[in-house]
């Protein structure tokens, strides 16, 4: 049996559709990313996964339990971050780790829990007085108290600078390495891309993809493409000379040819070659997850998650092949 | 078993924020007490001049040979002015508040007014001066309070004057004294400003702490989503709501025994330490709490909830007895007050602390009780940890 098993899922708060017939399914040990623009029905979904809020269809089973009737057994096998973690002011992480304990009735070492978030060193310090990516440690420090099977983790690094987000992603990498299964939303393209094994794209309450990152670029895309920089002259000597569809980008005087098959680039640069026109720097080019991800949700997204409209969204940005081979 | 444990973990985790608090700490435990100390000084120097007492001068005098009443002229004399009119020199320690009719019943008239000091001259008072008999003038007052002394020894000091004048004057001889001073027990204690104020300010101290706290803790953790993070974990709401409970308690007794110590040994207050004051120190924080608990939650935002928490509270604060008794303020105040839950507390205290009136604390406690099940059960019911 999955960790997760969801089915249709809806969430209407009257008119509007916050979850809108979700369907996913998460496996034992899976880093699942639930990816998309804010008011897109991420938090919705993973609360209600979490047992707080109550689904108006469809049906979810976590740990094999329907959240919303069996919450409080499920809370105690679950660990959970809500979005934007806050905490009793005047407490200290270690008093916090304590106090959880005491909740659970669990015996834990609080100095294990602080160095697997890698919070040792604020361990004194009241919660007032750490800062954002603290905070969010001292959040996941607690979701880890009971030990649970199961992580949720509700936009963790939101707010966060680049450093600090870097060190929430090697805790949570680490927690991967441990064998534990976790949901993840995000709005940041790079964060799902870069902890989930499986993301799932969402915008108005629906999936709009879901997959590896590479099923998604490869199902999305618009697929591998060669450049080449020349003259408008040597774009129309190839459509001329060849059976390939060839576009050309004026600005950047560059021709863009989407390969069919590989040897499709062979067959461009013999032309090009035979024009006897001069001809520059080379590349083939494919859609990463970010093209895909504008391209499904009509706009980028801005640091605070919001879409911005198509129109003022980043130009769809290339990437060099070897780069995506590396990940 | 674990219930208890949770709510103990969570009665730890709090009371430690609180005291970490530092503003918490002082309106909660500290305020109270500057506030007796202020007041107390304030209201202590206006009272400390001079003892007033009741006289019921039931001496008729003489219409014969002349019109003479040596009663009235004693009343005089309590008030410190002498038989020929003129007024003593510097301070008098005593004046007479009211002269009583003498067909009323003397102790009654004093339970009545809240009094113990008062004076009685006797019948046939005039003749029996003039007759050189022996007459009794009787004090009236409560042994363990101090302004019984000063009445004692001033009208002591007025008969010694009056008992020398009449030898003097008509035997040149100081021999017989022909009036005694009997003395007479009253069991009613003078209140005096302090002794209202320690009930007040304890009724003051329930009322603030539970009730700004819980406001704001129940709104602002509903807003920061602090609640839904609880609702994660095995702790009830019940047994979150039974540790604040317990800790506005703990406050309250803190409380309590500042404001009874600094009233007892700073301002010589005459209150009764009765465990018949319990009840209203378990009812009261358990009632401004759950009724805090109310506003935050029925409230829309942490700014509505504050507002809607002042309403409530500060006409509370003022008109239910805590500053000033309520017998000083105008009808329509009075009447008022009796909606206001802190009514029911503070007059109880007073009942218990004070008048030492059980039968009209039961009332108290009865009213009290009431309101507080049904807040309790109120907030209880309409506090969600998670939302649907």
């Amino acid at each position: 049996m999955n960790p997760i098993e969801v089915r249709d899922l809806k969430k209407y708060y009257g008119e509007i559709k916050a979850v809108d017939g979700i369907s996913f399914t998460v496996k034992e040990g899976e880093v699942f990313g639930l990816l998309g623009p804010n008011g897109a029905g991420k938090t919705t979904t993973i609360e209600i996964l979490e047992g707080l809020r109550e689904e108006d269809e469809g049906e979810a089973k976590v740990l094999g339990l329907d959240p919303w009737k069996n919450g409080y057994d499920l809370h105690k096998r679950i660990g959970v971050i809500p979005q934007q973690f806050t905490f009793f002011e005047k407490t200290t992480p270690r008093e916090a780790i304590k106090y959880y304990a005491a909740l659970f009735s669990v015996k834990v070492d609080p100095d294990e829990i602080l160095h697997q978030v890698l919070l040792e060193d604020s361990a004194k310090n009241r919660f007032e007085n750490l800062s954002g990516g603290q905070k969010q440690k001292m959040g996941l420090a607690l979701s880890l108290v009971s030990q649970p099977e199961l992580l949720f983790l509700d936009e963790p690094t939101t707010g966060l600078d680049p450093t600090a987000r870097r060190a929430i992603w090697d805790v949570i990498q680490g927690l991967k390495a441990k064998g534990k299964t976790i949901v993840l939303t995000t709005h940041y393209l790079e964060e799902a891309q870069h902890l989930s094994d499986r993301v799932a794209i969402v915008n108005h309450g629906k999936i709009v993809a879901m997959g590896t990152s590479d099923e998604i670029i490869e199902q999305f895309g618009s697929g591998e493409r060669l450049d080449i920089h020349g003259s408008p002259e040597l774009a129309d000597y190839i459509r001329a000379n060849t059976e390939l569809r060839v576009d050309y980008d004026q600005s950047s005087q560059c021709l863009s040819i989407p390969l069919v098959r590989k040897i499709d680039a062979l067959a461009a640069l013999a032309a090009a070659e035979q024009s006897g026109l001069d001809w520059g720097e080379v590349h083939t080019t494919n859609d990463s997850l970010e093209d895909v991800f504008i391209k499904l949700v009509r706009g980028a997204v801005d640091e605070s998650g919001n879409v911005t409209t198509g129109d003022n969204a980043p130009q769809t940005q290339t990437q060099k092949m070897t780069k995506r081979r590396n990940k | 078993m674990s219930s208890a444990r949770r709510t103990i973990a969570d009665l730890r985790v709090f009371g430690k924020g609180y005291i970490r608090n530092g503003a918490a700490l002082f309106f909660g435990i500290i305020f109270p007490v500057i506030l007796i100390g202020l007041f107390g000084a304030i209201f202590a120097g206006s009272g400390s001049g001079q003892v007033s007492v009741y006289v019921q001068n039931k001496d008729a005098g003489l219409t014969f040979p002349a019109h003479i009443n040596v009663g009235a002229q004693f009343a005089d004399a309590i008030n410190g002015t002498l038989p020929n009119g003129t007024k003593v020199s510097g301070s008098w320690p005593i004046n007479v508040k009211a002269l009583v009719d003498p067909s009323e019943n003397f102790t009654k008239y004093l339970a009545d007014h809240s009094a113990s000091d008062g004076i009685i001259i006797p019948e046939n008072f005039t003749a029996s001066f003039l007759a050189g008999e022996t007459e009794n003038i009787t004090v009236y007052g409560n042994p363990t309070s101090s302004t019984n002394g000063i009445v004692i020894g001033t009208v002591e000091g007025i008969a010694t004057s009056f008992n020398l004048n009449y030898f003097q004057q008509k035997y040149n001889d100081t021999t017989p004294a022909i009036i005694n001073i009997a003395t007479a027990t009253v069991n009613t204690q003078q209140t005096k400003y302090i002794d209202f104020l320690i009930p007040g300010l304890i009724g003051f101290s329930i009322l603030v702490s539970p009730m700004f706290a819980m406001v704001n803790i129940t709104s602002e953790y509903k807003k920061t989503k602090l609640f839904k993070q609880l609702s994660l974990t095995p702790l009830h709401k019940m047994e979150w709501l039974a540790s604040k409970v317990i800790w506005y308690i703990l406050l309250s007794v803190i409380s309590f025994m500042l404001l009874v110590a600094v009233g007892i040994f700073g301002f010589g207050a005459h209150i009764t330490l009765t465990p018949w004051l319990i009840p209203f120190l378990i009812l009261g924080p358990m009632l401004f709490s759950s009724l805090g608990m109310l506003v935050g939650t029925i409230s829309k935002s942490v700014e509505s909830a504050s507002v809607l928490g002042n309403i409530i509270t500060f006409p509370m604060m003022f008109l239910s007895g805590t500053f000033f008794p309520l017998s000083t303020m105008p009808q329509y105040l009075q009447s008022f007050a009796h909606v206001l839950p802190l009514f029911y507390v503070v007059e109880g205290l007073n009942n218990v602390m004070v008048y030492g009136n059980i039968s009209a604390a039961l009332i108290d406690i009865g009213v009290t009780t009431l309101i507080t099940v049904i807040f309790f059960v109120a907030a209880a019911k309409l506090f969600k940890w998670r939302e649907d």
